[in-house]
């Protein structure tokens, strides 16, 4: 009897154990998948869905025009000036950021005493948010009451005192200049970090080789940054891709769309034209692009790794 | 050899990298130390006296106008929302981090690519639809509506960070909790979460800042006063300020200061913590 009970207990035993074995991937994965398919698959897959309408979001009076909002984004000079600042914005990201960078990561991997401080000192920028620092720099920029256009008419140039978020010419490279100022500790921590895995037996190795500083920076050195170096590139241009906040709280694309960008142009055409299927189809166009720049990307860097 | 040596630009010396140093602290201070002056200023001063002048008397009106004037009910919802997000962040991205790096199921690998994938996904995409979501339920201008998207945008980096973390706890303390009877959802609260703990704080710092600074969603789903967040208290003073420069730059150090006070308090920490959002390769 005994024997009988513990034989119809076993299988019912690693059947529950099997059971909780299968079961708990679900359960520990499904509030995850819930929020991400709610908020981010389902959103992707609507945005393309709008793309194919034309609707003022208002009301059940939308209209399915199929490709037609595509085919006019293919002639849209508007959009294609915004990609072209967006992938400006990446150039001069990649050309000044990390540069900028790599030298103060040089410095602060040199300089002992004080590096801490200045370290914790530069980081201080990215802090802020961005419409504060929309509002920081607007007063900076003022024309007639910020301090740059004050201080170059002090040292006798009020010929360089411009109105810069206001001129066609300046507008873009102003906030460009505020998003560089807000981003270089960034990439600077990046390559710190990278810098301190540098095996110090290699430096000794190659000074006792009669190595100068400077041969053994652009020889040894840079090359064993170059994961960390080209993370950052992409990190960059992914970052300018995509960028909206600055330069929606600065220059709102303006004046005269001089600095708009892919998300700007998005945003303006949905919230404040009312075109819910053209923003859709500017949005669902950002994303494409995005995606191949970032594959192909991936595809250079190869791996994801983290350190926490 | 010595031809490669001639054709490499020279580094810099010591001197000249320090001054370019202190050139940028420079660059970072002093546009702050702008704002922080010119927002104890009178109104009068901006106009009187160069913008360098220090202010005639320090006014502290404005700061007392900003804060009477609805600008704690901004600090309370940041902290609601923030405070919310980051925990149901924390919360959901361990377990399913948990099941990524160490239960075995057949799509494991697929799905934390995926996850990973979506890291790179421009946000903006997804706005459009979730404005409409969130009218179509009815949470829209309500501080709510920014939870759901908060927690779902921050979720693949969080699981992102807290998998590689927990593939480094030992496989050993694992098999040792199995042989003590414990199943998944014991060896996840006994062993898992109390070891996950410097990848947990990290998670927290990484999002709890960028939440906390967050525009763009913030701005579309909320509109009053009463239900927005704190950067958006300069996009609304704005409008009610936007002729008084120091008023303006008063609401913006309130608004910046509580991530500077939090900083001054633990800055390695904040440092390490905004970088791990980084890929690394």
């Amino acid at each position: 009897m005994n024997t009988h009970v513990t034989m119809a207990a076993l299988p019912s035993a690693i059947r529950r154990q099997q059971y909780a074995r299968n079961l708990a991937p679900v359960l520990f994965l499904a509030p995850a998948v819930a929020l991400l398919v709610t908020f981010l698959v389902y959103p992707l897959g609507q945005s393309f869905h709008l793309s194919l309408l034309e609707w003022n979001g208002l009301g059940e009076n939308s209209v399915f025009v199929g490709l037609s909002n595509w085919a006019v984004l293919v002639q849209d000079t508007v959009f294609w000036h915004a990609l072209g600042n967006n992938l400006l914005l990446a150039v001069v990201s990649v050309l000044v950021q990390l540069p900028v960078a790599m030298a103060l990561a040089l410095l602060l991997d040199k300089a002992g005493r004080g590096s801490r401080t200045l370290k914790i000192l530069y980081f201080l920028p990215l802090l802020f948010s961005s419409v504060a620092l929309g509002v920081i720099f607007k007063n900076v920029y003022d024309p007639n009451f910020g301090p740059i256009n004050a201080v170059l008419q002090t040292l006798g140039a009020p010929a360089l005192a411009q109105d810069w978020l206001g001129d066609r010419s300046y507008a873009l490279g102003a906030v460009a200049a505020v998003i560089c100022w807000q981003n270089i500790p960034f990439y600077m921590i990046l390559f710190l970090a990278g810098l301190a895995s540098f095996p110090p037996e290699l430096r000794e190795a190659a000074t006792l080789d009669g190595a100068s500083n400077s041969t053994i920076f652009w020889k040894i050195k840079l090359p064993h940054l170059q994961g960390t170096v080209r993370t950052a590139a992409m990190l960059a241009v992914i970052g300018s891709l995509r960028y909206f906040d600055l330069i929606y709280v600065m220059t709102g694309g303006g004046p005269e769309g001089a600095s708009e960008l892919m998300a700007t142009y998005m945003y303006r055409t949905v919230f404040s034209s009312f075109q819910l299927g053209y923003g859709s189809t500017i949005a669902s166009a950002m994303f494409l692009v995005v995606t191949l720049i970032a594959a192909f990307g991936m595809r250079l860097t190869k791996r994801f790794e983290t350190e926490v | 050899m010595t031809t490669l040596t001639l054709t490499q630009p020279r580094l810099p010396t010591r001197g000249v990298i320090w001054t370019l140093a202190l050139a940028w602290l420079a660059v970072t201070l002093l546009p702050l130390v702008f704002v922080v002056f010119t927002s104890l200023k009178s109104q009068q001063d901006t106009f009187d006296s160069p913008v360098w002048a220090l202010p005639s008397h320090f006014d502290w009106s404005h700061y007392a106008g900003i804060l009477q004037s609805g600008f704690l009910t901004y600090l309370r919802n940041s902290l609601f929302v923030v405070g919310a997000s980051v925990t149901l962040i924390l919360v959901i991205s361990a377990m399913a981090a948990y099941a990524l790096a160490r239960l075995k199921f057949r799509f494991n690998k697929p799905l934390f690519g995926l996850i990973v994938a979506a890291m790179i996904v421009p946000l903006h995409i997804t706005l459009v639809p979730i404005y409409l979501m969130t009218k179509g339920i009815g949470l829209y201008d309500t501080p709510f509506a920014l939870i759901g998207p908060y927690v779902a945008m921050s979720l693949p980096v969080s699981i992102f960070i807290l998998a590689e973390f927990m593939r480094q706890i030992p496989r050993e303390l694992e098999e040792a909790a199995q042989l003590d009877g414990c199943g998944p959802f014991a060896i996840f609260r006994k062993v898992f979460l109390p070891l996950s703990g410097p990848g947990v704080a990290t998670v927290a710092i990484y999002n709890g800042i960028h939440l906390w600074n967050e525009f763009i969603f913030a701005y579309v789903l909320t509109s009053s006063p009463g239900t927005r967040t704190l950067p958006l208290s300069l996009w609304d003073f704005q409008g009610e300020y936007s002729s008084n420069i120091p008023a303006m730059l008063a609401v913006v150090t309130l608004t910046s200061l509580p991530l500077i006070v939090a900083y001054a308090f633990g800055q390695e920490r904040i440092v390490k913590g905004m970088m791990a959002g980084s890929l690394k390769g």
